[in-house]
């Protein structure tokens, strides 16, 4: 079981530690982000796989301070009002850290189960159920793309088959219309809009997208190509640490 | 007292007939459907407002001998064994079996103030689709953080009356994220500031509780929704609120009424994504079954995008999502326009 330690916030050099790619600010980034226009690197990130003994798969995601961790059942057995003849069912929990899940979780349980169900191939598994189960483990800033991470990383350790892989990446507009990717929770307060989108892996297409607060057409259009760029670090950081996984067995 | 108004109405006033469509589909320009009798499974929505007798597609290679009964049953037969091919038929051609393009509405209709006990009414009828906004305005303390603001509390209620995939009991998964979204729609669009709302600063609030009811669905429910909301919020009448010195008590005038401040319009494009490639606007039920994914667009009169919700389904280009935003514009214009006859027509 490969552990991934995780980065220390504010930490610029990262020697060894793999799956990285600092803060551009300043710093040489391990992974050449490009020039990006205000400051769109990625925060640190790094993933365990298989943390779980129980779960059919598993893996905790963290990026920068937040974490989820992800569980996975299936295909499994499902009761029999939900049994669906051609494919399999998907069940998607979101656990907030503190209180009982809500009518907001109950929305991002939606969007997390849609886009898993677009790339999922159930219909290699009628009449079965996939369960993910997300737990937060501690939030500070872009959790819905953290989420995603972990439900992607969590879906590859189970081994389901899937018609292309996924990420999430937040993208933050400020009042001058700068935009930065990955915000934290203070730059998530203080953007004007917050746009989450789930890019696939394959031609990058947006597989979901949410927002929060106003933005022009344009700003969308910019915030989209920045995430399609993003999303190339992180199918990268997929590879290598499913590389290493199966690389040590 | 509420007034019926119908939708889609050309520049010169007149109800405006199927074969003219506010905004084409991009595509070939001719009438792709052929005109003949259908079967009754394939009328468009009966008793709508009097319209005149539309066309109906029937998709081309079945019962192309006889145009009568037999090509009817044969249709129908084909759309429920194979109801994804059966729709594939009539998107090559692209039109839909009502008769629509593809980027055509449904007709929307709107009528306003119906019910009297509430505070402000609309009914928004969107096809078939039909949902009912309540808005009643009760009084609150302010919350904590911020004590100059009230509440808007939106609530969407798709029970089994609407439709029988609902069950009775709970809110489900597509009420719940309903709900969700219309909250957002008014947190991000910021229809009304809710400092509006205050009328004694950290003592006395207006919370106003949106209902919104389905009676009947067939698809696109989130596009009804946001309708029917602005609709209800531009007809609400709240009395006027004076807290007396003396007692510290609230009095409430119910002769003097004011309408509240509506700052921004927004409005919601839904659109279906079928095979991957082709967008669809305004779907029925149908056709959400179907579809691969939706994407969900709301605009407001300047421009600026207050929500793009893409719950999931397969994956766009941003070209493609451009081209849903272009739809988006036009269709602000209409339920704009839609929207201000109506309110002129109650005064």
């Amino acid at each position: 079981m490969e552990t991934g330690l995780p980065a220390r916030p504010g930490s610029g050099s990262g020697v060894g530690r793999w799956g990285r790619v600092p803060r551009a600010e300043g710093a040489v980034p391990a992974v050449a982000m490009g020039s990006e226009p205000g400051g769109c690197a990625l925060r640190p990130f790094s993933c365990e796989l298989g943390p779980l003994g129980r779960p059919d798969g598993s893996a905790a995601f963290l990026q920068g301070d937040t974490s989820v961790l992800a569980g996975l059942y299936g295909p499994a057995e499902v009761k029999g009002s939900r049994e669906l003849y051609d494919q399999a069912t998907l069940e998607v929990l979101l656990k907030p850290k503190v209180g009982l899940p809500g009518v907001f979780e109950k929305s991002r349980e939606q969007l997390i189960r849609r886009t898993c169900e677009a790339v999922i191939l159930g219909t290699l598994h009628p009449r079965t159920s996939v369960t993910i189960v997300l737990q937060v483990v501690s939030d500070a800033g872009s959790l819905l793309a953290c989420c995603l991470n972990a439900a992607c990383m969590g879906l590859m350790d189970a081994g389901l088959p899937m018609k292309s892989l996924f990420c999430g990446v937040t993208c933050a507009l400020d009042a001058d219309g700068a935009l930065s990717l990955d915000p934290t929770a203070k730059q998530e307060k203080e953007a004007r809009a917050l746009l989450t989108f789930a890019i696939s892996s394959v031609e990058r297409r947006v597989l979901m997208s949410t927002t929060k607060g106003t933005c022009s057409v344009e700003e969308l259009q910019r915030c989209i190509a920045a995430a399609q760029r993003a999303a190339d670090a992180v199918f990268r950081f997929y590879r290598d640490s499913i590389h290493r996984k199966y690389s040590k067995a | 007292m509420g007034q019926l108004q119908r939708g889609g109405s050309g520049p010169d006033n007149k109800p405006l007939r199927r074969e003219e469509p506010l905004l084409r589909a991009p595509g070939p320009h001719s009438a792709p459907c052929r005109e003949t009798s259908a079967p009754p499974g394939q009328h468009p929505p009966k008793g709508q407002m009097g319209e005149e007798g539309a066309r109906k597609c029937v998709p081309p290679g079945t019962g192309s001998r006889s145009r009568r009964g037999g090509s009817g049953t044969m249709a129908a037969g084909f759309k429920t064994v194979e109801p994804l091919e059966y729709y594939r038929r009539f998107l090559k051609e692209n039109c839909r079996p009502d008769g629509r393009e593809l980027g055509e509405f449904r007709t929307t209709t709107v009528n306003i103030g119906s019910i009297t006990t509430a505070d402000g009414s609309a009914l928004v009828k969107l096809g078939n689709t039909t949902v009912i906004c309540g808005i009643k305005a009760e009084f609150a303390e302010p919350p904590a953080e911020s004590s100059n603001k009230g509440y808007i509390v939106p609530n969407v209620d798709l029970s089994p009356l609407c439709s029988s995939r609902f069950r009775p009991g709970p809110p489900g998964e597509e009420a719940q994220a309903a709900s969700q979204f219309i909250a957002d729609v008014i947190e991000n669009s910021e229809i009304i500031m809710k400092e509006d709302l205050c009328i004694a600063n950290g003592k006395l609030a207006w919370v106003l509780y949106c209902d919104l009811i389905c009676l009947d669905y067939d698809g696109n429910i989130l596009d009804a929704c946001t309708f029917a909301l602005l609709a209800a919020l531009k007809n609400v009448q709240l009395p006027t609120v004076t807290i007396n010195e003396e007692t510290g008590l609230a009095e409430v005038n119910l002769k003097q009424t004011n309408p509240l401040n509506i700052r921004k319009h927004p409005v919601a494009t839904s659109f279906a994504v079928f095979d991957d490639t082709i967008l669809i606007v305004d779907p029925t039920a149908e056709e959400e079954d179907l579809a691969t994914g939706t994407v969900t667009i709301v605009m407001d009169e300047e421009g600026r995008l207050c929500s793009v919700n893409k719950p999931g389904g397969s994956g766009l280009t941003a070209a493609k999502l451009q081209d849903c935003i272009t739809r988006a514009v036009t269709r602000h214009k209409e339920v704009k326009q839609l929207i201000d006859k109506v309110i002129k027509s109650v005064k």
